[in-house]
Formats: structure tokens, C-alpha cells, sequence
């Protein structure tokens, strides 16, 4: 975090995606599996709120499922992938100097706007993901490698979406 | 049977299990990391199509595992049916991608990408996933407005070949074909317009040009392997694992008593799977409740299978023919697609009838010939009427408080089935 010759530079695309390509694979061929990251969120989401209000829980049919009961929403195999999710990214952020606090931001708009942004941005996210029954990890990437119909549609909705209002926002990225 | 997927949490148990997943996520973090997606500002540049990194990324991703999937499907090696493949749900996939899509340009990251941004402390990145959070909890709050959308458009396990009517090597080609046009496309996009908007500075990385249509070269050339070998057939699965299963049926293993079966049919833990492959004739003359007749061509055929690997874990499934020839064939078609808890009833319908009729609530069928005929599948029984199962004796619960000595067969495998990552 204290390196000052800056940042290594990215991955090239083409070799981090095969990679990423066989990690999926390995998932898949180990644990019959893919990959996932929003339904590692709700997990511990929900086992949040069962502490907090176990009886609302218990009511409401989606966190139910999940944590009603006795049932413990973190004995799934998406809770220890979601964590070590966050520690290789982690490992390689630090390995490659680019750990460090800040706000990644376009340059027309104020580190205030980009945060409120965020979490406007992540209210969608994460409700359009629990809609869809997965993110871009579990429904586009692992669905799509599987060949998955729903998957593709959704990949492709996801594109629309974002190229639909590319434009009109374009103040904030460029 | 196939290698894998392997049961991991039957293997290694759930610590151990749990840490193999924690792995593969580290490798995952890594990669995202190193990729460069815990940048908000590289990722909204895919919208602008100034920076394609993540559909170079997210494609190559997708084509590497897809090939390698079927692969070693075709090998033998991995067992494809029982790998997860995300049910489909069209209409809220599709919105929900949409919505995710407006996410995506507002906030810059979708939640894989923010995990790796969180971890390498972008404060975007965390504001994000409280959004994020924000927005799974309001679903969960909401959802009952919408259940019925929700759970709607429905299709199941349901794959690109299975809509296009292509076999699977041949899908799987057509994809790495788009694939690689995308590609070409990207880096046209890049050099047209990346220009124009301020690039940020990434390095390119060591990949020139021969070594990128090196891997294009590997995985058309895989890919087409893998559709020439085509995916594997139950005949060519059970040739690979007769050797193993072939002395089960001389062992008397597979064959399950009358008496069991009454047993395992009265089991109120079990769920009875009960599938009858005689001609329609013979199933409409005489046969056992709730007894679903197939052909066993389709068997044969795989076109029961992904019904049958469907059912609950605690199903056993038994196979009925008049006598047992014609249900072992069907038992081998199925063990060879995977189906587990397969069993064939011992003596059939001729041998059913014989135990039961003396005393059994069939007062109206006779023996056609003498009880020592050569077993050849013929129904050795007559009926006055095709009455199907509505005598007494078509009924396992008839029988279920008599008291029988038989060999018990029945070793339930409990598969855990395997779940999605995003439940």
C-alpha cells in the first residue's frame, strides 16, 4: 500500500479471461457448480436480518428460504466462495500496488456525486440481480458457459440496459 | 460413471469442501482484480466503447470454460447432466438484466466487480455494495408484489442447443464463431473510438497479435473436436461402465423382491418412481397403481433422462416389464444417464400375479398357461376387461401388513443436489 512507483499495469483481457475461463471451469468440474457473488451478498444479508429481526425473516417468503427458522443462510458453499472472492482480490490488489483509498470517478463530476451514484447504481444492481436470480457471475458468466438460454437472454439484457442509457449519462464516466 | 462433478462435501466433508470453494473464490478475486474490474471507471468505459475490456474478458471466460465443459463431456470425464445449469426464468431474467444494466452505467460495477473493489479499498467500490445490499434487501421486501412474474416463464433446465434444435458441439462452435467476431470487433472499436475518449493508462500486456490468433486457432480447433466426438450417447456411457454394473445383475443386486417393493412403495420418506416399459396392450390389461408406462425406446433414447434426474433425492425407481429381461434393459439405459436408485422389480408382472392372484383381489384373471413357462415377456395372464391398475392386487398398499422374508437390495444414494450461486 506504500509502493510510490505506482500501480503494475491490468492484465492483458485476452489471458485474464482464459483464466478466468478455467477457473470456472474448475468450479464446475470439482463442484458441479459455477460461480456466483449476489447470492453470497443476500446470504449474508439475510443472516444480518435474522439476528436483527429473526420473526420479520421467518415472514418474508424470499429471506425464508434462505434463513427462516433454524435454517442458517451461511451453510452454503456461495458464503466461502463470496469470502475468497474478496481475499483474492484483496491479495491482488496488494500484490499489484493498486490497493489504495480512493474514489474512482469520471473527471466532470465531484467525488460526492460519484458516491451518491454508487449506491444508486447498487440499488439497481442489487435488485435487478435478485430479480434475474443472479449477476453477472452466476447468471451471465457460469449460466452462459453452460449454455444456458435464460442466461444469454439475461447477458444480453444486461448490454441493452447499459447501452440504453450510456448516453444520457455520459457526464459521469468521460 | 463419469468422474466428476465430484461430491465434494461427501468426499471431504463440509469444512474441507467449504475450503475448495473459498479456493476457487480466491482465484476468482484474483483474477477479477488483475483483470482490472475493481476500476469503476475501466468498466463504464465498455459502454462507451472506448475500453472493451470486459467483454474481452467476460467472453474469452465464457468460451474457455464452455469448451472445456463439453470437452470433457465428450471424454467421458465430466458427467454433464449433473452440472447446474441456471433454470430458466425469461421474462424476469431479462428485466432483471435490464435493470442490472442501468445499475451497471449509474454505479459502475456489478456486484462481482465491487467485491474485488471493496477488497482493494476503492470507497466507490464500497458505497456501491451497500446500494447493492440496499437493493437485495428491498427485493426481498417487494417480491410478493410480483410472485407471480417472478416464478413465470418458466422453461427449466433449458440449453441453447435444446432451442435451436443443433446438437451441442455444434452450438458450442457457433458461440466460439461469435466469440471470436466480437473480439475482432472490440479491438476495431478500440482503435476507432478509444482514441477520441481519455483512455486510461493501461498497459496492453504482452499478447501481440501471432500468440491472439494462436488461442483463436486452439479453441475453434477444440471446439471442433468436441463436435465431432459428439456428447456422449447411454449407449457409449454404459459400454464404459458395463464392466462395473454388468456383475450387479448377476449378483441378483438390482432385483428387488415383491416384498420389498410393497415395502419401499408404502414408505412414506420414499418417493416411488415406478416406470412400466410393456407394450400398451399389456398396460392396459393389467398393471400396478401409479405405474407410468414408457416405451423403452425413449428410454433408450435419453428422452426420460433430465425428467428423471429431476425427481426429489429420496426417490427410488423401479422398472416393470412382464417378466425381467426387457426392465434390465431398461435398467441399464438408465443407470448409463446417470439416473441413481434404479431397481428392477424381481419376476415382473407374470411373477406379481402368480405371488398374489391365489388371494390377492383378482378374482377374475387366470393363469393362461402352465407357471413353468420359459419367462419370454408375454403377459401369462388373462384379463376379462383392460381394466389397468383398478383391481385390488394392482395395489402395493393391499399387501402393505402382510409379512415377507426376502434379500433386501435397496441402498439409497442420497445425492445432495447442487445448487446455484445465486440462491
Amino acid at each position: 500500500m506504500t509502493t510510490r512507483e505506482g500501480p503494475r499495469p491490468y492484465w492483458n483481457p485476452y489471458v485474464a479471461g482464459a483464466l478466468l475461463g478455467v477457473v470456472l471451469f474448475a468450479a464446475f468440474f470439482l463442484t458441479g457448480t459455477g460461480l456466483g457473488a449476489s447470492g453470497g451478498m443476500a446470504r449474508i444479508l439475510a443472516a444480518g436480518e435474522d439476528v436483527v429481526a429473526p420473526r420479520h425473516v421467518d415472514q418474508v417468503a424470499v429471506l425464508s428460504d434462505m434463513a427462516g427458522g433454524d435454517t442458517n443462510p451461511l451453510d452454503h458453499w456461495i458464503v466461502p466462495l463470496t469470502l475468497g472472492t474478496l481475499l483474492g482480490g484483496l491479495v491482488s490488489a496488494l500484490y499489484h500496488g493498486r490497493a489504495r483509498v480512493e474514489t474512482q470517478k469520471g473527471p466532470r463530476i465531484s467525488v460526492r456525486t460519484r458516491w451518491a451514484f454508487a449506491v444508486a447504481g447498487g440499488v439497481f444492481m442489487g435488485f435487478g440481480a435478485r430479480m434475474a436470480r443472479g449477476c453477472t457471475s452466476g447468471q451471465a458468466l457460469s449460466g452462459g458457459a453452460v449454455l444456458s438460454v435464460g442466461s444469454w437472454a439475461f447477458m444480453f439484457a444486461v448490454f441493452a440496459g447499459g447501452y440504453a442509457l450510456a448516453w444520457s449519462v455520459r457526464k459521469l464516466w468521460t | 460413471m463419469e468422474l466428476a462433478p465430484l461430491p465434494l462435501v461427501a468426499l471431504l466433508g463440509k469444512p474441507l469442501a467449504f475450503a475448495v470453494y473459498g479456493l476457487i473464490g480466491v482465484a476468482f478475486g484474483a483474477v477479477l482484480e488483475a483483470a482490472g474490474f475493481a476500476n469503476s471507471r475501466k468498466l463504464a468505459a465498455q459502454f462507451y466503447l472506448s475500453d472493451m475490456t470486459v467483454l474481452k474478458v467476460m467472453f474469452t471466460g465464457i468460451v474457455v470454460a464452455m469448451v472445456l465443459v463439453f470437452l470433457t463431456s465428450s471424454l467421458g470425464l465430466l458427467a454433464f447432466d449433473r452440472v447446474y445449469v441456471p433454470p430458466t426464468y425469461l421474462a424476469p431474467a431479462v428485466v432483471g438484466g435490464l435493470i442490472m444494466g442501468v445499475g451497471f452505467i449509474l454505479g459502475g460495477f456489478c456486484p462481482g466487480t465491487s467485491l474485488v473493489a471493496v477488497a482493494s479499498l476503492k470507497i466507490d467500490g464500497w458505497f456501491f455494495l451497500l446500494g447493492t445490499l440496499g437493493g437485495i434487501a428491498l427485493f426481498g421486501e417487494t417480491a410478493h408484489l410480483f410472485s407471480d412474474f417472478w416464478y413465470g416463464t418458466y422453461m427449466g433446465r433449458f440449453i441453447l442447443p435444446e432451442w435451436l434444435g443443433w446438437s451441442t458441439g455444434a452450438t458450442v462452435v457457433a458461440v466460439v464463431v461469435m466469440a471470436l467476431g466480437a473480439f475482432a470487433a472490440a479491438e476495431w472499436s478500440e482503435r476507432a473510438l478509444g482514441g477520441r475518449a481519455p483512455r486510461l493508462p493501461i498497459a496492453v500486456g504482452p499478447l501481440g497479435r501471432p500468440s491472439r490468433l494462436a488461442g483463436a486457432g486452439v479453441l475453434v480447433a477444440l471446439s471442433l473436436v468436441l463436435m465431432a466426438m459428439g456428447q456422449p450417447t447411454p449407449e457409449r456411457r454404459w459400454q464404459r461402465m458395463a464392466g462395473e454394473h454388468q456383475a450387479r445383475i448377476a449378483d441378483r443386486a438390482i432385483q428387488m423382491h415383491p416384498g420389498e417393493f410393497v415395502a419401499v412403495a408404502t414408505n412414506r420418506q420414499l418417493a416411488l418412481n415406478l416406470v412400466d416399459v410393456r407394450d400398451e396392450s399389456d398396460y392396459n390389461r393389467f398393471h400396478l397403481v401409479d405405474a407410468e408406462r414408457i416405451p423403452l425406446a425413449d428410454i433408450e433414447a435419453g428422452r426420460t433422462t433430465k425428467r428423471f434426474l429431476a425427481l426429489a433425492p429420496n426417490t427410488v425407481t423401479i422398472v416393470v416389464s412382464n417378466d425381467e429381461a426387457r426392465a434390465t434393459d431398461a435398467w441399464r439405459w438408465l443407470v448409463a444417464e446417470g439416473v441413481p436408485n434404479v431397481y428392477v422389480l424381481e419376476g415382473g408382472v407374470n411373477g406379481w400375479l402368480t405371488r398374489f392372484a391365489p388371494d390377492g383381489g383378482c378374482d377374475e384373471c387366470r393363469p393362461l398357461a402352465d407357471a413353468t413357462a420359459p419367462a419370454d415377456e408375454t403377459l401369462r395372464w388373462s384379463f376379462p376387461a383392460a381394466r389397468g391398475a383398478r383391481y385390488p392386487i394392482a395395489d402395493p398398499d393391499h399387501f402393505a401388513d402382510r409379512a415377507f422374508l426376502y434379500p433386501a437390495v435397496l441402498e439409497m444414494e442420497v445425492r445432495t443436489p447442487i445448487s446455484g450461486g445465486c440462491g
